[in-house]
């Protein structure tokens, strides 16, 4: 059964803007991208909206539903109260292009400061061999579908502009952790460079970024703590440094 | 418009004047933990300088165990290496003086309690999407936060901890006269904090890590990756063992604390 329903939709660039009252139709089962495509059909043509999958696959519709980083191709409108107004923006942490699409250049900045993977000297396409319970914690991290919502709502770059240039953000922690923890991975100063180039010890662990990820990706316990931990056994923990100046070897195994 | 301004307000993202559009009741969490963890402090800080009702027997307050310090006669299960201990003529000291500092410091670097104070009382940020009020911020990376990676340090020390408050809970199968064989309601209280202490403990991330976290090949080491799945399942759960294990702590201060007053209180089973 089709109702109605009472949106406000930030409407402007990055010089101005202002939220603006919209009433559509919709329908049972239908998500919040789908009646902002209706707007955009009936009543405001040239409203901007960055789209593509509609399946909350491709990361692209990321904005904010009343005040939350959100899928709007995930986010039914079932979920509100009949008489709710939905309140749409684009995402606060980044600069807005026009209306809900903003520009998240930076997320690709960071991704070219984080080194690839390193195999083995001479180990050639085709010859790696891991076993499953080597590479499941990397595994999760590659559900990644760099929506950035993580990045939207990371508090430390959110709430601090200036932060932007020394702070890499929750999606590159979880690749950093991922080839950290990948057992072919010969780069050995990942926790070093983590900690000291990529802003890993600006982290508070809010977990605002596990609330948020639409992959569920446990961010915060499986890849930032334990990055932090690892950053504690090479920079911080004398019995450690210790150990690994005795035993003359690598502290991680 | 705050066009000028850091964060949210900064030039060139969506001119909003709200800090947050959230409409759901997000203040209720910070709220709740904040009021919770005031309320403990006050408890806690209270009975730390009470220096009295910590003991009775066979029952001793798990924030004055061990006691090292001058204690109540039999409490002592260590000796009392600090019995003349004395700062600038002030000899007075609460045995729990000498050793809350540890679960303290336990509880203070713990990543579950770092998220809720530095929510509820820093406000940093105080909910997710909801920006805080501070101009400036450099997270863990300079004093004192710095020491937050310290944890580790701390998660041992605790082990300790829970072994003697172990013991403690094993002792309290005894009546009041020291004769083993007795099952009392206080012997339950003791039992059950310091399970929740083993939980709260086993399920730490910095025991997950320790345990196998640190690890790049499980497959080389497969006792310590049962170990780590094991732990990490516990790990799961580590806020509701810390709130579970804290709230345990308090009443079991408090149940010795009654007792130690109206002894008629602790019934035994046999």
């Amino acid at each position: 059964m089709a109702r109605t329903l009472k949106l406000r939709i930030w409407r402007g660039n990055a010089e101005s803007g202002a939220l603006q009252d919209v009433t559509v139709n919709a329908n049972d089962g239908e998500v919040v991208l789908d009646v902002i495509h209706r707007v955009q059909a009936e009543q405001m043509n040239d409203l901007a909206v960055r789209w593509n999958c509609k399946a909350g696959k491709c990361g692209s519709c990321s904005m904010e539903i009343n005040g939350k980083p959100r899928l709007a191709c995930m986010t039914q409108v079932g979920s509100f109260e009949p008489e709710e107004t939905i309140t749409v923006t684009p995402l606060r942490a980044f600069p807005v292009i026009k209306d809900l699409v903003t520009d998240v250049s930076f997320n690709y900045k960071k991704a070219m400061e984080v080194p690839a993977f390193e195999p083995p000297v001479g180990m050639k396409p085709g010859e790696p061999r891991m076993q499953q319970i080597d590479v499941e914690r990397s595994q999760e991290f590659r559900k990644c579908i760099e929506c950035f919502l993580c990045q939207d709502t990371c508090h430390v770059i959110r709430d601090h502009e200036e932060n932007k240039k020394s702070f890499a953000g929750p999606r590159f922690f979880i690749r950093i952790a991922e080839l950290d923890m990948h057992p072919l991975d010969i780069l050995r100063n990942r926790k070093k460079t983590a900690q000291e180039e990529h802003g890993l010890g600006m982290c508070n662990i809010t977990k605002c970024c596990t609330e948020v990820c639409p992959e569920h990706i446990r961010i915060t316990d499986n890849a930032i703590i334990p990055m932090k931990e690892r950053v504690v056994d090479e920079k911080y923990d004398p019995l450690r440094w210790l150990g690994s100046v005795i035993r003359k070897r690598e502290g991680i195994l | 418009m705050a066009k000028s301004e850091t964060g949210v307000f900064s030039a060139g993202r969506a001119e909003i004047a709200e800090r947050t559009l959230r409409t759901d009741k997000w203040w209720l969490q910070p709220l709740t933990i904040f009021s919770v963890l005031v309320a403990f402090i006050i408890y806690a800080t209270f009975r730390a300088f009470e220096n009295a009702h910590y003991y009775a027997s066979p029952l001793i307050s798990p924030f004055y165990s061990p006691c090292l310090g001058k204690c109540v006669p039999g409490s002592s299960l260590l000796g009392s290496p600090f019995l003349n201990f004395h700062i600038f003529g002030f000899a007075t000291f609460s045995p729990a003086l000498f050793i809350l500092i540890f679960p303290l410091g336990f509880r203070m670097t713990c990543y579950y309690y770092r998220k809720s104070y530095y929510r509820s009382f820093w406000m940093s940020p105080p909910a997710c999407a909801v920006a805080e009020p501070h101009s400036k911020y450099t997270g863990e990376t300079r004093a004192p936060l710095i020491l937050q990676n310290s944890h580790r340090y701390f998660f041992y020390i605790g082990l300790i901890f829970n072994v003697l408050l172990t013991i403690d809970a094993i002792l309290a199968f005894r009546n009041g006269d020291g004769q083993w064989g007795h099952m009392s309601i206080g012997t339950v209280v003791l039992l059950a904090n310091a399970t929740f202490l083993w939980l709260y403990s086993a399920s730490c991330h910095t025991c997950r890590h320790t345990i196998g976290g640190r690890l790049r090949n499980f497959s080389a080491h497969p006792i310590r990756y049962k170990a780590w799945t094991i732990v990490s399942a516990l790990n799961h759960k580590h806020q509701n063992f810390a709130w579970i294990s804290l709230l345990g702590v308090a009443f079991a201060d408090f149940y010795v604390r009654l007792v130690s007053m109206h002894p008629g209180l602790n019934h035994y089973f046999f």
